[in-house]
């Protein structure tokens, strides 16, 4: 399914410093029984961001005023480990999150995220440490992300370049889905069913 | 006509190779083939409602078959004919998701081994149990654990819902090329250490994140020793590595477990067929991008003391501490983790005291599982302290367990024996832990709350679970005295 196209965008970031984030955590098991993309916001990092009774964490960063309105996760390297759920890039868009930062994607939470506009913005580990150190000294420090010429702005101008996929890319900057390609292989698709045992 | 030169190939370039639609050009990925697809409740009814939206229809309802597994109640029915509108201890959105399920079915003609069909289980086990699973397919999932077929020598993994519509409607993907890593595995495994001692020794080699971007071969002596069903724990967690897929190149082990199955050819054209698959195998000189090797003979049975699968050690070692870390390593997730699992750096896991111990999951539910834990309690009992789950894979599982009397084993030793389902591995169904308890598990994820919110997972062999149970506390299956089949 198509998104909406990708614009350049400038927002606040919240940190998640941890490691090997699963997508166990970014969307539990229990909340998968919904059968649409909508309505998992609310439900993103529910057990970090709550007590067995429903309210919230005070000091959990999702929680602070800080991460109001912010369109950027910075997380921790090998975010989005674990299950293939694509519910988890669904409840961090549904949670307002347009893109997120990272030392390491896994996989099939980066795959998951592109298909679905969400960018996953890889850095290395050192900059994921600067972003982390200028947070935690800077109140609602913020990054200004273009996809078309693939740069993030940090708060003191100084800025980096990404690495993304070309066809990814595109996809993402025309808000286009992969399905409209696989269809349009349809023939070569048949001619190969006709070979292939 | 062109002659293509051969270079040696990896099994897994092989597989890639032929079911290459349209190669990468600059621009675009790969469109691949998909040759099996498994489709489960619990990440479906969004792709079928995208082909609904476009008019499109399942492009190969032959190709496709789907399971009720992860939100389905195992509670025993004692041979009551499962329905959905009887369900019991189900919630009211699971029975509607399981309700969609079979309707999208129905609708788009997709073969559904529904609850209440004596072939239902665990989408990985009853794919290989059927013989759907093959060597050198391509098989694909919504779920990640179908790292689990490459057992067979298939390019088998997980992908995204929107991913799983891709299939649905033309049988095919845009895959950028994995690359490749060997995992090597010399000696032998000694008496009472498994292939899920030996994958959570290989996931604490490589770490969470060391295998993304690639798809692990298993080779060396110690694997071809396996048999499928130790295969198919081996692959199962490749992902919890964060591998793309593992495989093991098929061999007599592969031909004799699936002589015979329902959905594989039969008479001279089996004979035809398994000729073709003893190609399938990595050639001499092939290169991988990424090698690494483990001394199987050096394993002991392996636990897990923290909230990812790569938490794991010894079960005779300690639990390991923060401050001695090296640098650079995440120490403070190890701080977090063993915050989280209630547990001291430098305390022995064995002797931990035990609630709950869960024999299932796709990763230990076949019948060789229960045969090893059934070794241990055949003829003890279960510490009064202790609930333990037996949960087949399959209802297929479950009638082989109760034709050998397994299941009279785990009920005198006071362990449930229960419907097949993935029941406490993901706690979607209502099995699950109270915030607290400990949990040894023969499952594959020991996240914070995988098993329940709260619950605190040690991923153990059947064998472990087994003893544990006996012992009420994490107990070394070694130290009992019978001798252990092997
Ligand atoms: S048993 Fe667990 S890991 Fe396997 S498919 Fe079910 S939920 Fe996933």
């Amino acid at each position: 399914m198509g998104t909406s196209p990708f614009r350049p965008f400038t927002s606040h970031y919240v940190v998640l410093p941890g490691e090997n984030i699963d997508t166990d955590q970014i969307i539990p098991a229990r909340f998968l029984t919904t059968t649409e993309r909508t309505g998992l916001g609310q439900h993103a990092f529910h057990d970090w961001r709550y007590l067995p009774d429903g309210t919230a964490i005070p000091h959990f960063p999702l929680n602070t005023a800080a991460a109001r309105h912010a369109r950027i996760l910075v997380a921790g390297h090998n975010f989005g480990c674990g299950s293939s759920r694509e519910h988890a890039v669904w409840a961090l868009q549904g949670a307002g999150f347009d893109a997120v930062v990272s030392s390491q994607f896994a996989d099939i939470f980066r795959g998951n995220a592109l298909g679905n506009g969400l960018l996953p913005i890889e850095v290395s580990k050192r900059m994921l440490a600067r972003l982390v150190d200028i947070a935690s000294s800077q109140h609602m420090a913020s990054l200004a992300v273009d996809l078309e010429t693939q740069t993030v702005q940090l708060p003191d101008g100084d800025g980096f370049r990404f690495p993304i996929a070309p066809f990814a890319k595109h996809c993402v900057l025309a808000g286009i889905g992969e399905m409209d390609f696989l269809l349009a292989a349809t023939d070569r698709i048949t001619a190969f069913e006709a070979t292939h045992s | 006509m062109m002659l293509v030169a051969s270079r040696p190939r990896t099994l897994f370039e092989k597989i890639w190779d032929a079911h290459v639609v349209r190669a990468a050009t600059a621009s675009i990925p790969a469109v691949l083939y998909v040759d099996l697809h498994l489709v489960h409740e619990v990440t479906s009814a969004q792709a079928f409602n995208d082909l609904r939206a476009r008019s499109l229809r399942v492009r190969r309802p032959d190709r496709t078959i789907a399971t009720m597994d992860h939100s389905t109640p195992t509670t025993p029915r004692h041979g009551r004919r499962a329905s959905l509108a009887t369900l019991p201890l189900i919630a009211d959105d699971a029975r509607a998701q399981l309700d969609h399920l079979a309707r999208n079915c129905e609708e788009f003609g997709v073969p559904l081994y529904a609850l209440g069909d004596d072939r239902q289980g665990i989408v990985h086990v009853i794919g290989p149990e059927q013989g759907f699973t093959q060597p050198g397919m391509t098989v694909v999932c919504g779920d990640s654990h179908t790292s689990t077929h490459g057992a067979f020598g298939a390019l088998a993994f997980g992908i995204g819902t929107s991913q799983v519509a891709h299939v649905l409607a033309t049988q095919c993907l845009l895959q950028t090329k994995p690359k490749t890593m060997e995992v090597n595995v010399t000696g032998r495994l000694a008496k009472g250490v498994g292939a899920k001692d030996l994958i959570l020794a290989i996931i604490a080699q490589l770490g969470v994140g060391g295998g993304t971007g690639h798809v692990i071969e298993y080779t060396g002596e110690a694997v071809k020793a396996l048999s499928m069903d130790e295969r198919m724990t081996l692959c199962n967690m490749s992902i919890e590595a964060g591998a793309r897929a593992g495989m093991v190149a098929p061999d007599d082990t592969t031909f004799a477990y699936l002589a015979g199955r329902a959905q594989v050819p039969k008479g001279n054209q089996w004979d035809a067929t398994v000729s073709r698959w003893r190609l399938l195998r990595s050639d001499d000189g092939a290169r991988f991008d990424t090698s690494v090797s483990i001394d199987a003979s050096e394993l002991a049975p392996m636990i897990t003391y923290g909230t990812n699968p790569a938490m794991g050690m010894a079960i005779t070692s300690t639990v390991p501490d923060p401050v001695t870390r090296v640098e650079g390593s995440d120490r403070d997730g190890l701080t977090k983790a063993l915050h989280y699992m209630g547990l001291n750096a430098g305390q022995p896991m064995l002797g931990t005291p035990v609630d709950v111990v869960f024999l299932g999951s796709c990763t230990n539910s076949r019948i060789s599982d229960l045969r090893s834990a059934a070794q241990i309690l055949r003829g003890r009992h279960i510490a009064p302290s202790v609930r333990m789950l037996v949960v087949p894979g399959s209802q297929q599982v479950k009638q082989q367990a109760e034709a050998e009397g397994l299941d009279r084993i785990f009920l005198q030793a006071g362990a449930e024996w229960r419907e097949s389902g993935c029941s406490m591995c993901i706690a979607m169904n209502g099995d699950s832990l109270k915030p607290g308890q400990v949990a040894v598990s023969t499952s594959n994820r020991n996240f914070e709350g995988r098993q329940g919110a709260g619950g605190r997972t040690l991923l153990a062999s059947p064998l472990t679970a087994a003893a544990s149970a006996v012992a009420g506390v994490v107990a070394d299956p070694r130290s009992f005295t019978m001798e252990l089949a092997n």
